[in-house]
């Protein structure tokens, strides 16, 4: 499914920073996301995700450093063939019909794909005869969705496409989603603030925060180097781990770490879920983070 | 043809739930020696998971021979988990059924059988290894 993944990575950046006039949006923001992954991008409301997903789309330019898509900057013309984005307040004409608005997309994009299209309508149970204007915001989601899937592109970049969905039609459009991504090998990055939203969806995880990345990597490798480990209060060896989070009740200590070594015996240890891996590190800010193996760039100067 | 439920609240990592409920889908016979399992685009659109986690399931299958991929075709099923001595009708359910009537007549309730039949299996046939997935290891050095 992901044939491409040693190739250049779908989405890399190298010390991307983006200053607005309040200050940075994001700063020396380094990652690689290799192809075919459905990728989570996690963080609190105003933390940078759609300034992220802007510049991958080439709707603004790096204060500093680069962004590549599968190899290419964002305003190269094959860039722009083979991204699709949805931002988060689905600009679309008012006035268009759903059926006048797929017609644009098949004039606009040269590998259109109307079956696509029309299947995310459907599912959708958006008749293709109504006028966009007069559509809930769920729909209208759905609507940019169906374009994004006709366009045939091959990384998704999608900003907060579920959260005006219910959630038998977000489970649906995410079903559709999947089912893209199996058969096409498609990448695809969905910001969120609510993870659970993308529970067992995601097999990537960027967790943003305050501009920087704060989490990068395989969900599985992120999620297996952390230990949940609860003991007595005064219980040693805890920092000779990195220490994410630590909480004391009574005479108990209750720690979220990377354990550098083994853990001793006199704690109980436990895999946390990625959820309770993600609350360490929004309840931390000051947690030191993470980029797995496969996040980090790979140098084109041959240094690891 | 099976169909997957998938439980996000379980607890249990989603591939391995695809596993287990083909493992029962061949115990009961409901999935036999050359049906087909779904695409992984059939899974995922039913479904909302990752495609790559209905790969790894159908990895995990293989390996332990029970389903082989033909390309461009998909993937079947090799062989059976069906046992005779399983099946409904047979003498040892009768036998273990009579059993758990007395357990019940001799005062017992469910947890206190279910402990019982445990420790006895774990006698008999070892202890039953908790659902192991080589990636739960922990990675040291991975700390940036």
């Amino acid at each position: 499914m992901s044939d491409d993944n040693d190739g250049s990575g779908a989405l890399e950046a190298a010390g991307l920073g983006k200053k607005y006039r309040r200050g940075w949006a994001l700063r020396d923001v380094t990652f690689r996301l290799p192809a075919g992954r459905i990728c989570a991008m996690v963080g609190p409301n105003g933390s940078g995700k759609s300034t992220l997903l802007a510049l991958a789309a080439d709707l603004l330019t790096p204060t500093t450093g680069t962004l590549r898509i599968f190899g290419e900057a964002p305003s190269a013309p094959t860039t722009r063939e083979r991204i699709a984005y949805v931002a988060q307040e689905k600009p679309l004409y008012p006035r268009f019909s759903v059926a006048d608005t797929l017609r644009m997309g098949a004039s606009l994009n040269p590998h259109w794909d109307q079956t696509a299209a029309e299947r995310v309508v459907d599912e959708a149970e958006v008749p293709l005869s109504t006028r966009i204007g007069s559509l809930s915001g769920g729909r209208r989601t759905c609507v940019a969705l169906a374009v994004a899937l006709g366009k045939r592109a091959r990384l998704l970049l999608l900003d907060e496409p579920m959260s005006d969905q219910d959630p038998v039609r977000r489970r649906r459009m995410m079903g559709v989603l999947m089912a893209e991504a199996a058969e096409r090998g498609t990448t695809v990055v969905i910001s969120t603030h609510v993870l659970a939203e993308l529970d067992g969806v995601c097999d990537y995880l960027l967790l943003i925060g305050d501009g920087r990345i704060r989490l990068a990597g395989d969900s599985e490798a992120i999620q297996s180097a952390h230990r949940l480990i609860t003991g007595a209060r005064d219980g040693s060896g805890i920092d000779a781990h990195t220490v994410v989070e630590r909480r004391t009740t009574g005479r108990q200590l209750t720690a979220l770490v990377r354990p550098t070594s083994p853990v001793g015996d006199d704690w109980i240890v436990r895999e946390p879920s990625l959820e309770e891996v993600l609350l360490g590190y929004l309840r931390s800010p000051e947690a030191p983070p993470l980029v797995t193996a496969s996040a980090r760039p790979v140098a084109e100067d041959g240094a690891p | 043809m099976v169909e997957y439920r998938i439980d996000r609240r379980s607890g249990i990592a989603t591939y391995l739930q695809i596993v287990q409920q083909t493992k029962q889908a061949l115990r009961l016979g409901l999935l036999q020696p050359g049906d087909r399992l779904p695409t992984a685009k059939e899974v995922v659109a039913a479904t909302a998971i990752n495609p790559n986690t209905v790969l790894k399931a159908y990895r995990e299958l293989e390996r332990e021979g029970l389903v082989e991929p033909r390309p461009g075709l998909g993937t079947f099923v090799r062989r059976s988990l069906a046992r005779p001595g399983a099946a409904a009708d047979s003498p040892l359910r009768a036998e273990l059924a009579e059993w758990a009537d007395r357990a019940r007549a001799a005062g017992l309730d469910r947890e206190d059988v279910a402990a019982l039949v445990t420790s006895v299996l774990d006698e008999r046939f070892g202890a039953g290894a908790p659902p192991t997935t080589s990636e739960s290891t922990v990675r040291n050095g991975e700390n940036g």
